[in-house]
């Protein structure tokens, strides 16, 4: 394959893993925000929003799309309601201690994840797309006669793919307004800034940390039912998500909205554009050395703040 | 009150005891030769998690399959055949744990079945420790190469040397000489990049790019562009849960243009060909161990196989036309258990102190011919490398159904024995 389109391939599938990741990473980055917790189940809650979109969609005979709106709206409630149960029954009970939250969600990721094997069984299943078109792109070319168009061999996309990303940028838009506009968000932020203070103007933080949970994994599984029509439904597919996610939230400062999407983009993209080019695994090993570096020169992250 | 509880409890012990007796008695008559009326214990190492779930689903249903036929018939030396299935997880370090529970938790006669390569390379070790009988049904070139021990056997299933060997040549006359492999970047892949390669460069063809693909990988298409222009056959073979995705990638990177494709069916195996995105396979062709669709000419014996297991015409289970099997690998549990009840029957093997006698009777064994214990097709057995060799399939995918359009011969398989086994002492 000639470079140009290579390369344009290898960032159109940089932009699909990288508008997905930022939307997991999101919710870890809240989850971590706001309450201080690293939430080892992350990946398993990403898991699960794809798993309840294969249970939702799959005996949905009518048309593929009615079952994955279902499965848009449901799953992500679904995922959020056990975070809840869980915040309620273990993160609460050992008083989000920082240490004791990570056994903790290491417990909860085995729980999550056998059970899984137990009631989906380790198949993995495909969720139908609502629309998938292939569509060639062309590249342009100095020929004889000028500036002309061609379709090069094997450069294409779908249309499921371009929606991937579209969906991504309209939910992460949504967040942000939702943080900063509404008064949920004050409260979160208020929650995340201080603590004392806020229990002292009467916030509800248990009630807040709840939803915050909530939110976090509801986050992750709406990523996993827009990524399951391309990669399929999977009781093991939480493990790489999770990994990213905290290379991104690592990279990107913890707790910062606007790290974490930068950290996405530019983990997503290098990840699609090395794996393309050189090989997956360096890539992987590219990642981790930069988190090793973020942590040696600038240990807060890119946009992080230090902590006191 | 307690005299009443007394009585209801020697009633209990004694009606359990004739409820067992009466039980046991259909047995005693069934196994009445045997020496000991003990079950024969088979260690059945089985990828029930893990990348290689699907396999190990339909291992285990073709394994206990096989278990109430052999059991129908009159079991092994007049005992019964008893089962002990143990997870290993697909992983290696796990299923070396599990062969030698088998050995000394267990008390297993034998161990068998496990498929992926990784594993049985990473459990061989251990049952030549044990000194327990291990018989792989792996496909993996590690047995015949001599890279394993004595205690480690494959005769129920062919190797990938000999399987791609048999395939160049109908590839280089019918596809096209230059070739582009992608293959699961693990020994079972490397079985395929090595000998493969030498077998179509031996038909005067080439292969330009040798693309290897984690097999955890779940996205494919990054791997695609380095596919060179000028490849006039796609090879492709693929493991592990997202192979599916692997099949649908590559219809949509080459849209209407692509080149001749031929796959290992292990790229689909327990994946429904129906599947939307699978258009594009239509007039492809795959290498299959068995033919997943039942053929114009069926024999007798596969449609018996069928029936036991419980697979349709279309390969897919009875009770579910959607649960598809992994038929081109499947019945290497069928023909291996045939295999352990005839070489048990040939040593007059009694208990584990005769594992040598079984393992000296099953390097015996040369021709075993088609039948129900042998499904499949005729076989051959080479003792000195404990490795079986056997017809293979081509089919082409027509009307989204696979149509066998190329048998080879057992000859095609052949090659120079690169070990004597026997040679090696116990």
């Amino acid at each position: 394959m000639d470079f140009g389109p290579h390369l344009l391939l290898a960032v159109l599938e940089g932009a699909v893993g990288a508008a997905v990741l930022a939307l997991t990473a999101l919710g870890l980055s809240l989850v971590f925000g706001v309450m201080r917790v690293v939430n080892v189940a992350h990946g398993e809650f990403f898991m699960l929003g794809a798993v309840v979109a294969w249970f939702i969609a799959s005996p949905i005979a009518a048309h593929p799309a009615i079952g994955f709106v279902a499965a848009l709206a449901i799953a992500p409630l679904v995922a959020g309601g056990i975070a809840v149960v869980v915040d309620r029954l273990v993160l609460k009970r050992v008083e989000y201690d920082p240490e004791a939250t990570i056994v903790g969600t290491i417990g909860v990721l085995y729980i999550i994840q056998q059970s899984a094997l137990m009631i989906y069984g380790p198949e993995a299943r495909p969720v139908e797309p609502p629309f998938n078109h292939r569509i060639a792109l062309p590249w342009v070319e100095w020929g004889d006669s000028g500036l002309s168009f061609y379709y090069p061999w094997g450069l294409s996309t779908t249309s499921y793919k371009l929606f991937v990303i579209v969906a991504a940028v309209a939910i992460l838009v949504t967040f942000w307004s939702v943080m900063s506009r509404t008064r949920l968000g004050l409260i979160m932020r208020a929650t995340q800034l201080d603590r004392e203070t806020a229990v002292a103007f009467g916030i509800p933080v248990q009630r807040v940390y709840s939803i915050v949970f909530g939110f976090g994994a509801a986050l992750a599984a709406l990523s996993a039912v827009l990524i399951v029509p391309i990669q399929q439904a999977h009781y093991l597919m939480g493990h790489d998500p999770l990994l990213l996610s905290f290379i991104v939230v690592i990279i990107g400062g913890l707790g910062s909205v606007r790290g974490t999407v930068v950290a996405a983009l530019l983990i997503g993209m290098s990840d699609g554009i090395i794996s393309v080019f050189l090989s997956p695994t360096l890539s992987k090993i590219l990642a981790t050395l930069l988190v090793a570096l973020v942590l040696v020169f600038r240990p807060q992250g890119l946009y992080g703040k230090k902590m006191a | 009150m307690s005299k009443l509880l007394k009585t209801s409890r020697r009633s209990l012990i004694k009606s359990v005891g004739a409820g067992a007796l009466m039980a046991g008695t259909p047995l005693l008559g069934r196994f009445a030769s045997a020496q000991s009326g003990a079950p024969i214990k088979i260690g059945f190492q089985q990828h029930s998690t893990g990348i290689g779930a699907a396999y190990g689903r339909w291992y285990g249903r073709t394994t206990e399959a096989a278990v109430k036929a052999i059991n129908e018939g009159g079991g092994i030396n007049g005992r019964p055949v008893e089962i002990v299935a143990e997870d290993d997880g697909t992983d290696p370090k796990r299923g070396a744990e599990v062969v030698e529970k088998f050995a000394n938790q267990h008390n297993c006669d034998v161990a068998f079945g496990t498929l992926f390569s990784h594993v049985v390379i990473g459990s061989a070790p251990s049952a030549g420790e044990q000194k327990i009988p291990y018989f792989v049904v792996s496909e993996g070139h590690h047995v015949a190469s001599g890279g394993l021990n004595r205690y480690t056997l494959q005769p129920g299933i062919t190797d990938v040397k000999s399987q791609v060997q048999a395939m160049a040549p109908y590839v280089a006359d019918n596809l096209g000489k230059k070739v582009t492999m992608i293959f699961p970047d693990f020994a079972f892949g490397h079985d395929h990049r090595d000998f493969f390669t030498a077998a179509i460069e031996a038909q005067g063809g080439e292969v330009l790019e040798h693309i290897a693909v984690p097999p955890s990988e779940t996205s494919f298409t990054k791997y695609f562009p380095k596919i060179p222009r000028d490849t006039e056959v796609l090879y492709h073979v693929m493991v592990g849960p997202a192979v599916l995705t692997f099949v649908k990638e590559l219809g949509e990177f080459f849209g209407p243009s692509s080149p001749a494709i031929f796959g290992f069916i292990d790229s689909l195996e327990a994946v429904d060909l129906t599947s939307p995105g699978l258009e594009f396979l239509e007039g492809t062709y795959f290498w299959e161990g068995n033919p997943r669709y039942a053929q114009a000419d069926q024999s007798s014996h596969d449609k018996n196989f069928r029936a036991a297991v419980g697979v349709d015409e279309n390969g897919a289970s009875v009770s579910d036309p959607k649960d598809v099997s992994t038929y081109a690998h499947m019945f290497g549990c069928w023909e291996t258990l045939h295999v352990i009840k005839a070489g048990m029957e040939a040593s007059g093997y009694q208990g584990p102190s005769d594992r040598q006698k079984l393992i000296e009777a099953v390097e015996a064994m040369t021709n075993m011919a088609e039948s129900d214990a042998h499904p499949q097709g005729p076989k051959v057995f080479n003792g000195k490398t404990h490795q079986v060799f056997g017809v293979q399939y081509i089919s082409r995918v027509e009307n989204g159904r696979l149509v066998k359009v190329h048998a080879t011969s057992i000859e095609d398989t052949y090659y120079p024995d690169e070990v004597d086994y026997t040679t090696q002492s116990f």
